[in-house]
Order: C-alpha cells, then sequence, then structure tokens
C-alpha cells in the first residue's frame, strides 16, 4: 500500500486551496528553474529513468516518446499537446487533476514542453468538463501572471505558451491525430500513421501528445527522483497511478496507488468493498469501457499493472475499474457499450464505420436472447474483423469489450436464447433479411 | 529507392512510393476504393490492407511509404480474410440495387464484390438509408450506395479547389453532401462522377440512358475550349450519349470540365440536316444541288476582293483548309479565323502558341496572367495552374478583372498600364519575374480582342524578353485561346492576306457594299446584323446566329461526327474520330468545300482525306506529326502603339454558353441559368 508521503496527487480529493498560493505550499513550482537549468537531456534521461509509462491507456514509455522529437528544429517549431479529452466511461481522473492540482499540470506542461524544445502547450479539454475548463484557465492566468510560464518562463530565459483549447464533445478526438484534426479546426478523424505526430504533428510540425497525468507526474519525479518513482510499482510498470473505482462497490472512488496492487485489495481497501461483499462479484472491466471484462475468478488474484493484465488477455487501459456484481445483465452492460462506441465512432473507415453498428445490433438481440446459437459465433468473428483493421484504436476498443464477454460468459449467452425459444414456444426460424 | 520484397520478388521504386505503387510495380493487383493517384491519401476504404512481415496487423498498403527491406505479402489467407471482411462491412449497408443502378458494369464495387464477396449475407439487421442530397444539374445522387471513399471530397478541395463536398456527421451516420444541400457550382464538378467507385454519384443527364455495354466507344478530341481535351465518345445508334475523359498526362490528365462532358445533348438539338435557301426572305429546304446553284448565282460574278471567308471557334483544320485554298482560288485574301476580333500579330507562331505547354505549368514558378480568366476560358488548364500552386513556391499575379480562380493570386491591376510599367521594370512584379527560375506570362484573348491587341502583344513580347521568360530551354510567354479551331486556322495562315480585311474591315466592307459575298464556316459569335447587304453563306452543324442570318445554309458535321484534326492552343496536333454519321444530309465539312469548289469551276486538288491532310503538311509541317510539340521559334511580333486605358475583360462571359452546340444543349442552359441566379428565383411553373 501506498504510503501517504509517497503520494504525488496530495490534493486529489479537493481538501485544499486548488490556487497557486495552496500548489506552492504543496510543493509545486518549487525548482522548476533549477530543472529547466539542467537541460532537456537531462529531463528526458531522469523521465526515462524513472520507467513512467503513458496513463492515457496504451502505456508507452513516456521518456522515449519525449526522445524522438526532434534535437535540431527544421525551420518548423515543436509543440506538446495534453490529452485532457477524457471521455471513456468509467475513467474521471484527469477530471480531478484539473479540479484540484491544475498547477502540477501546468509545471509538467512547462517541463515536459522544455524536454522536448517545443514552443508551445494546447490543452485540449473535453467539451463538457465546463467548471474544469474555467478553473483550469483561471489556474493558467495566475501561472503566467506569477511569470511562470510565457515569456522567460520561471526566469529561466526560455519562452513557454500554454493554450488551453475546449472540444466539442466527441469521444474520437481523444485519439491523438483526431485531437490534433480537432485542434486545427477540422473534423475529428483520425490520421493516417505514418507520418507520426513527433515527424508531422499539429499544424504539420513535430508534436507530441501526452495524458493529462503523465504530464502532471513530471514535475514530481523531477523533484524526489526518478530512483524514488521506479521504486515504486512493480518490474516494467513503475510508480503510481490514478484509479477510479466505479460501478456495484460500496464507496466508489479514485484513488492514487502503486501499479500492481492486487486489484482486490484495491477494491475491498479504498471503495469500502463490492457490494454485498467480494463473493457478489461477478465481473470487473478493468481499465475503462475499452478492455475486456475479467470474471470473479481473476480478479482474485489479479494485479492491476499494464503486463499482469496484459497477460489476462485484458488491459490497465485508463485504470478505470469498473466492478459489476451479480445483479448485473453483463450482456445488457456490453450492449450499452457497443452502442457507445457505434455512437461514437469518426465513420471514416470502412470496418469501424459499418462494423461497430452491426455488433451493436446483434448485442442488441442477444440481450433479449432474440437470435440464434450461431450468431455468437458470427458476432465473434465480426469483432475480429473489426479488431486491427482500422485507422485507429477505436475499433479495437469497440470490439474488445464483446470479445471479452463471449470468452469468460458465452453460457450466459446461449441460455438466454434458449430462454426466448422456449418462451416462445416451439423454436421458429427467423426470417430471414431481403437481400 | 528502396527495394522491398512483394511475394518474395525484389522491386525497386522511385523515394516517396507507397506500398501499393510497389506491389503494382511487382505485378499485384491491390483492390482499392479510396485511393486515387491524383488525390491526396486518405486511407480510409482499408480494402488494400496487405500483410507486413514483423507487423502484428495488416497495414493499408496506399498509405504506408515503401521503405527498404520491407517484405510485403499479397496473396496470405490473412489478406484475403482481411479484405473479405472489409468487403462484407462495404456491402451490409449497400443496397443490391445494381440491376437499377447506374454504375451497373462499371462498378468497382460490383467487381470486386465478385473477388472478395461471399455469396450469401451474414447481416440480418435493417440496412442503412440515406436520403438524397441535391447537387445540382449535372450530378445525381443516390446516397444509400455512398461507401464513405471521400474521392469526391478530395477531388472538389483539391483539383477543382472549391470545397463544396464534405462529410456530415459521424460514425454510420456520416454522409456526403454539399454545403446546405447546394448545387456544386465547380466548373470540373462532373469528374467526381467518373471517380465514385459505386453508384452513389451518377450523370444525372445521362441517368438511365444506357448500359455501358450497349454503347459504342470512339475516342475523339474535345472542341468546347482550346486545350484539346481526349475524350471518349460513348454512342448508341445515332445519339451521343456521354462524353467522358481520356488519360492524356501532357494534356487534361484524366479530366475534363462540364462544357466538354454535359454539353452534348446540344448535338440533337438544332441541328442543321438539310440545305436551306432563302427564297422571298425565307429560308426553305434545298437539296444540294439548289442551294450550290444558289452560290454559284451569287459568287461567281464577283471579284476576289468583294468575297470574305470567316472560319468559326469550332471549325476543323481539314474544312479551314479547304476553304482557305477555295478562297485562294477565288483570288480573295479576306480570311479570318479570329471571330471575337482578336488582333495579335500572326507573323510568328511563338506569338500565338501556348508554349510553355500545359505540362510546362507544374515547372513554372512565376506566373502572370494578364486579360485572361483561365477557369472559364480554359477549366482544365486552370486545374494545372492549381496543382502548380498547391505544390508551392510559386507567384501567381493577375492583370485583368478580380476573379475567383481557385487558388490565390496577388492581383496587379486591371488595365494595360500595369504592364507597360513590368515592360520598363518600374512594377515591383518585373524583379518577381527577373528572379524567378522559370516565368511565365499567359495573354489572354480578353488582352488581345481589342482595338489596341496589336500593341499589347508587342508590350507582352517585351516583358518576356527583359524579364528573361525566353530562353534557350523555356519558353514562358502563352497566349491562351478560347476557339479549338483557332491555332490550326492560324498554323494553315487562314488569317486576312496579302491587302486583305481583317474581322473588322471584313464587317465594315459588308456595311460599305465593298464585301458582296461572305462564307461563314460555323462562325456564330459576330454581329450579324453588320452583314446586311452581303451574301451570306453559312456551313455549319447548328441552327445558331450564323444560320438565321444565311443566304444559303450548307448542313456540315459536328465534332462527332467526322474524322478531322484540331490544334490545341500549344500548338498539339489531334485527331478526333468519328463516333456516328452527320444527321440527314449533312456532310464532313471539307467534302462540302470540295464538291462547291466543283460547282465554283475551282476544283480543290485533293479527292480523299489522306490527300487533303497531305496538302495540310505543306503548308505547315506541324501536323505531320500528331500529338506531339514543335517548339516554335522565337522571332519578333507585335507593334508599338498607342494603348488605351481601358481595363481587360474575358471574352468568355458565360462558361456554359461559347459555342453553338452549348447553346444547344439543355444541360447547359439549366448550368447557365444556375450561375446566373436565374434557377434559384424560378419558380414551379417557370418556362
Amino acid at each position: 500500500m501506498l504510503a501517504d508521503k509517497d503520494r504525488i496527487f496530495t490534493n486529489l480529493y479537493g481538501q485544499h486551496d486548488w490556487r497557486l498560493n495552496g500548489a506552492r505550499k504543496r510543493g509545486d513550482w518549487a525548482g522548476t528553474k533549477e530543472f529547466l537549468a539542467q537541460g532537456p537531456e537531462w529531463i528526458v534521461e531522469q523521465i526515462k529513468a524513472s520507467g513512467l509509462r503513458g496513463r492515457g491507456g496504451a502505456g508507452f514509455p513516456t521518456g522515449l516518446k519525449w526522445s524522438f522529437m526532434p534535437k535540431q528544429s527544421d525551420g518548423r517549431p515543436s509543440y506538446l499537446v495534453v490529452n485532457a479529452d477524457e471521455s471513456e466511461p468509467g475513467t474521471c481522473k484527469d477530471r480531478d487533476i484539473i479540479r484540484h492540482d491544475p498547477h502540477k499540470l501546468i509545471e509538467g506542461c512547462l517541463i515536459a514542453g522544455f524536454a522536448m524544445r517545443a514552443v508551445a502547450a494546447y490543452i485540449y479539454i473535453r467539451g463538457e468538463f465546463i467548471r474544469e475548463r474555467q478553473q483550469l484557465q483561471a489556474a493558467i492566468d495566475e501561472a503566467y501572471a506569477a511569470g511562470l510560464v510565457g515569456k522567460n518562463a520561471c526566469g529561466s530565459g526560455y519562452d513557454f505558451e500554454v493554450i488551453l483549447h475546449h472540444g466539442a464533445g466527441a469521444y474520437i478526438c481523444g485519439e491523438e491525430t483526431a485531437l490534433l484534426e480537432s485542434l486545427e479546426g477540422k473534423k475529428g478523424q483520425p490520421r493516417m500513421k505514418p507520418p507520426f505526430p513527433a515527424n508531422v504533428g499539429l499544424y504539420g510540425c513535430p508534436t507530441t501528445v501526452n495524458n493529462v497525468e503523465s504530464i502532471a507526474v513530471a514535475p514530481t519525479i523531477l523533484r524526489r527522483g526518478a530512483a524514488w518513482f521506479s521504486g515504486l510499482g512493480r518490474q516494467g510498470n513503475a510508480g503510481t497511478k490514478i484509479f477510479c473505482i466505479s460501478g456495484h462497490v460500496n464507496n466508489p472512488c479514485n484513488v492514487e496507488e502503486e501499479l500492481g496492487i492486487p486489484l482486490r485489495e484495491l477494491i475491498d481497501k479504498y471503495a469500502g468493498g463490492v457490494r454485498g461483499g467480494w463473493d457478489n462479484l461477478l465481473a470487473v472491466i478493468p481499465g475503462g469501457s475499452s478492455v475486456p471484462m475479467l470474471p470473479k475468478a481473476t480478479c482474485d488474484t489479479v494485479l492491476m499493472d499494464f503486463d499482469s493484465l496484459k497477460a489476462e488477455k485484458s488491459g490497465l487501459g485508463t485504470a478505470a475499474v469498473i466492478v459489476m456484481d451479480k445483479s448485473t445483465d453483463l450482456i445488457k452492460a456490453i450492449a450499452r457499450l457497443s452502442r457507445f462506441y457505434k455512437h461514437e465512432s469518426c465513420g471514416q473507415c470502412t470496418p469501424c464505420r459499418e462494423g461497430t453498428g452491426w455488433m451493436w445490433r446483434v448485442m442488441e438481440r442477444l440481450v433479449t436472447g432474440q437470435a440464434e446459437p450461431s450468431e455468437i459465433d458470427m458476432l465473434l468473428e465480426v469483432t475480429y474483423q473489426v479488431e486491427g483493421h482500422t485507422i485507429c484504436a477505436l475499433g479495437d476498443a469497440a470490439a474488445w469489450p464483446i470479445q471479452g464477454l463471449i470468452r469468460h460468459f458465452r453460457p450466459v449467452i446461449e441460455q438466454r436464447i434458449a430462454d426466448y425459444k422456449t418462451s416462445r414456444g416451439a423454436p421458429s426460424r427467423r426470417p430471414e433479411a431481403a437481400e | 529507392m528502396p527495394t522491398l520484397k512483394v511475394d518474395g520478388q525484389d522491386v525497386t521504386v522511385p523515394q516517396g512510393a507507397t506500398v501499393l505503387q510497389a506491389c503494382e510495380a511487382a505485378g499485384a493487383e491491390i483492390p482499392r476504393f479510396c485511393y486515387h493517384e491524383r488525390l491526396s491519401i486518405a486511407g480510409n476504404c482499408r480494402m488494400c490492407l496487405v500483410e507486413m512481415v514483423k507487423s502484428p496487423k495488416p497495414v493499408a498498403s496506399c498509405a504506408m511509404p515503401a521503405a527498404d527491406g520491407m517484405e510485403i505479402k499479397t496473396n496470405t489467407p490473412l489478406v484475403r480474410k482481411a479484405r473479405q471482411g472489409v468487403m462484407e462491412f462495404l456491402l451490409i449497408n449497400h443496397p443490391l440495387d445494381c440491376p437499377i443502378c447506374d454504375q451497373g458494369g462499371e462498378c468497382d464495387l460490383q467487381d470486386q464484390a465478385v473477388a472478395y464477396g461471399f455469396d450469401h449475407s451474414r447481416y440480418h439487421e435493417n440496412k442503412r438509408a440515406v436520403s438524397e442530397k441535391n447537387m445540382g444539374p449535372l450530378i445525381k445522387t443516390v446516397m444509400t450506395r455512398c461507401i464513405h471513399c471521400t474521392r469526391c471530397v478530395r477531388f472538389t478541395e483539391e483539383v477543382a479547389g472549391t470545397e463544396e463536398i464534405g462529410a456530415v456527421f459521424r460514425g454510420e451516420n456520416m454522409q456526403i453532401t454539399t454545403f446546405l444541400e447546394q448545387a456544386v457550382r465547380s466548373e470540373l464538378s462532373g469528374n467526381v462522377i467518373d471517380l465514385c467507385p459505386v453508384g452513389a454519384l451518377t450523370s444525372k443527364p445521362y441517368a438511365f440512358a444506357a448500359r455501358p455495354w450497349e454503347l459504342k466507344k470512339t475516342e475523339s478530341i474535345d472542341v468546347h475550349d482550346a486545350v484539346g481535351s481526349n475524350i471518349r465518345v460513348d454512342t448508341r445508334g445515332a445519339e451521343v450519349l456521354r462524353v467522358l475523359p481520356r488519360l492524356h498526362e501532357d494534356v487534361n490528365e484524366e479530366w475534363i470540365s462540364d462544357k466538354t462532358r454535359f454539353a452534348c445533348d446540344g448535338l440533337k438539338r438544332q441541328r442543321i440536316d438539310t440545305a436551306y435557301v432563302r427564297r422571298d426572305g425565307r429560308l426553305q429546304a434545298a437539296s444540294w444541288a439548289e442551294a450550290f446553284e444558289a452560290i454559284r448565282m451569287n459568287m461567281s460574278r464577283l471579284e476576289g476582293s468583294q468575297i470574305a471567308a470567316i472560319a468559326g471557334d469550332l471549325a476543323d483544320a481539314e474544312a479551314v483548309k479547304a476553304l482557305k485554298d477555295l478562297m485562294g482560288k477565288l483570288g480573295s485574301p479576306n480570311m479570318e479565323c479570329r471571330q471575337d476580333g482578336a488582333r495579335f500579330d500572326v507573323s510568328a507562331a511563338a506569338g500565338w502558341r501556348f508554349n510553355t505547354t500545359i505540362a510546362g505549368i507544374e515547372q513554372a514558378d512565376a506566373i502572370l496572367l494578364i486579360g485572361t480568366n483561365p477557369r472559364v476560358e480554359a477549366a482544365i488548364l486552370n486545374a494545372r495552374i492549381r496543382k502548380r500552386y498547391l505544390k508551392g513556391h510559386v507567384s501567381i499575379a493577375v492583370v485583368g478583372p478580380t476573379v475567383d480562380l481557385s487558388y490565390p493570386h496577388e492581383h496587379l491591376g486591371t488595365g494595360p498600364e500595369v504592364l507597360r510599367a513590368i515592360a520598363d521594370g518600374s512594377h515591383p512584379y518585373a524583379a518577381v519575374l527577373k528572379n524567378a527560375k522559370a516565368p511565365m506570362l499567359v495573354l489572354g484573348s480578353g488582352a488581345t480582342a481589342r482595338a489596341d491587341g496589336l500593341a499589347i502583344h508587342g508590350l507582352a513580347r517585351k516583358i518576356a524578353e527583359t524579364c528573361g521568360l525566353v530562353r534557350d530551354d523555356w519558353n514562358g510567354f502563352n497566349l491562351l485561346h478560347t476557339a479549338a479551331g483557332r491555332v490550326g486556322a492560324l498554323e494553315l495562315g487562314f488569317v486576312p492576306g496579302q491587302g486583305g480585311r481583317d474581322l473588322e474591315g471584313i464587317l465594315e466592307g459588308a456595311m460599305r457594299g465593298e464585301i458582296r459575298a461572305v462564307y461563314l464556316l460555323g462562325a456564330d459569335e459576330i454581329d450579324m446584323s453588320q452583314l446586311d447587304g452581303a451574301f451570306v453563306v453559312y456551313q455549319g452543324s447548328h441552327g445558331d446566329a450564323g444560320a438565321h442570318r444565311a443566304d444559303v445554309v450548307l448542313p456540315g458535321a459536328a465534332y462527332t461526327e467526322k474524322n478531322a484534326t484540331w490544334v490545341n492552343t500549344e500548338g498539339r496536333v489531334q485527331q478526333g474520330r468519328r463516333a456516328l454519321f452527320p444527321p440527314g444530309e449533312a456532310r464532313e465539312d471539307w467534302t462540302i468545300l470540295r464538291a462547291l469548289s466543283d460547282v465554283l469551276g475551282k476544283r480543290l486538288p485533293y479527292d480523299s482525306l489522306a490527300q487533303l491532310r497531305e496538302a495540310m503538311a505543306d503548308d505547315a509541317p506541324l501536323f505531320t506529326v500528331v500529338d506531339a510539340i514543335m517548339a516554335a521559334e522565337w522571332a519578333p511580333f507585335g507593334a508599338e502603339g498607342a494603348i488605351a486605358a481601358t481595363p481587360f475583360a474575358s471574352t468568355v462571359s458565360d462558361f456554359y454558353l461559347t459555342n453553338p452546340i452549348c447553346r444547344a444543349s439543355n444541360t447547359m442552359a439549366e448550368c447557365s441559368a444556375l450561375h446566373s441566379g436565374g434557377a434559384e428565383k424560378a419558380t414551379g411553373t417557370h418556362g
């Protein structure tokens, strides 16, 4: 269990002042100038040594990502873009960082931006976060007024702008290249890769897109040392992470913990346990709506980090733990997620545009059992036809929850179909659609 | 030059090529819907997926740059399965209405479905239906068929330069539409019909007219402007049903303008299908013999100097040559092929050609447009300038009316005083031209078709010479013509001979009674009221201004009805082929003149097309080689003289109504009305 002294987000629950004075009391903006004085290379090395992996879902090593940025400009400026378009169902960590610890993010922007020689940071905040946007803007204004960012940021001689931009509420704009398109004023549709944003990003310039949490932890890592951070968590899964526990628990909450904490411990200790006791647990979606669910048997022992969950054919994602007890209609739950992905697909590429709607419609029929047993395999095959064939990962995200459901709860679906047939009397062949 | 392995075979492709191009180079065919060589890469159809060794997922070959050492597999079970999956997705919401779809038989989706489709559907849900969109009188939409490849969106944005078509909504609700469902106004809009891989965008005038396999296809040349776009004329029976572009990299690439594509219904209307002779003040149908006799009666007693001939904008070189020889035998020097009244100097070919060539525009880095609006005068050429603009690092400037050219440009002024300042070096743009590696200027008919045209022609030459537009390896002096027949006639010397009258002279002579007979070879754009005193013969295909005024009308062939030669504005000789026979009594134009020469007792010395073409080659060696550019030698032309301060104005006021064929076309009339704003004001009972 993480000791209080090792917590990075010391105002996660908003008991203290979020403004600059309060943030300074908690240690933010202390020694920033000295960090910058050590040079960009040093910062990147520190982050690399800390073992920080991206907190947005994919878990790519952050320091390595920063190091892809050009060391020498070819005439184009470099940009840092912070992805605050937090829209993954179940995930609400960035929101609380922005609400209660906005200066960690702004200081992180300066440090990360300096490390990648960026001239500006664009923070793309989700459209629905209206109060958060106002608050973050107020914090940015404070930082400008105090000379922490802007011209000669923190007295370092480095000029760095921080610009807050708000989206219009599309989930797909959380995909990094769709975010860049949206930021440029275009329709939010993911771009083809390659070229990667580090070569051709915002306005055609080298760009790194990072999650809010990845950026916000950077200053503390520098302050407390890479070794401190890498000492937390497990091998290859260093540091702390904010977990968002929601669903059928007694006390849904955000909590910062070490990576690699057992799922059961996480739920029992912070969320007051599963509603009706651990044995009432049915399944858990461990990393936000996109990742396959885990049945209770796995939940008993699984550790919450990137590699352990991958070994269980799931993923840490955004570490949004969605707990479902035995009262849950899992088929209906996943059908709801399928509807979400159908609604949020950008429509650009074929498998996702056509596949998400197909999967959702089949899922809706499975909820009532109005289907043939053979359609389960067909649905599974459709998910594989979508997965890996799309421009961005939304196709994968739409396919995985269904794959998880079928993998672990196939008998439930088959029973539902059988029940429906029984309730309707003699088995009947469903009429085929005209072609 | 990366070398990679495709299906075990090594291929080397140019730097910047994609994996798809590498696969094609290796002979592996890659199915695709969204990818198009001339458009930006979207990578959204996912049909071109291939397997790349060491990549966990199949990659979209159209978007993946080819790199050294890649190993690509195009025929593995994984690839086949991926493509089958994409095909299934494309088909689940595609209405299988091929029997009533105009794209049937030439549909990419149909073809690929044969290769990658299943024989049955696993999709048991309701299919999506999408409302039709209004895209104007040319493009018919059945948006339920749309597979969202966005080729049309990219075409209008990139090639046409008018951001008119786009996608709205997202996911499965995504729809391709025009902004607020307004008609597409680009003059190149018809090309989206060819680009659409399915039947979502089809030709409205051609709707339900024919199946592609019933059509006879004839390769020919377009005459609606001086670009000489390569076209394919599709006919069934005695009817031209549609016109499609043909690939020619140096002329039209694979685009054609809407006028080229959609004016073909004008070939069926207002046709002159028999000879007419004016008796008692009215034109009455007559036989060929009667018509020729009427001409002989009126012309044989005239002096040569009392006769004049004007060649029209669509005249083919063969007919012009025959008419020129006939005029020679009649002893008349009064010939004119510039019915717009252009007065440039005809003494040197370099002075009237588009010397840079259309493909050469892509090399230019400074372009000065003088008295021209290429967007309406030569839409395809304008697209080439836009293509050059998109590549970047080019300065484009305009002297003339302020117009939307579909690319940004600097407007230097409206009148000739700017030219004078550039010529004497006092205008800053002179330095731009001088510092450019490949500067060019385009002199339009708006600058030459005026009283001081000759002096402006000379002034433009001075700019070319003082600003370094003409070098051994580069000629940046260009005259942009608007008429398909113009350059051919100029090459053949169909211009006022020794002591001959030009257009103004002919018209004045006719008013004064000095010109007693005028032969109009398809000339309709002149002021006919000035010919009141003269005996007028009109030879042509359409009952337009010329035929209405004529005393004798001889039925000629339209461009789709004759084997004939046209020379485009670059000086490129191109031969059109007969797609169908002329209607009724109408004949190929040179044969009419040959027959008439016999009646007049001035027999022309050729009995076949081959002999005539030999005679043309004797006049101008250019005609010996088809589809090639013979660079014209730089020589002095133009004159010093007084220049009026009047601003330049383009000679084309309505893109859709420039010649007798398009004026006879219903489709062009609709487009014209739309652009002049008439269609929006029209009520349900209008017309």
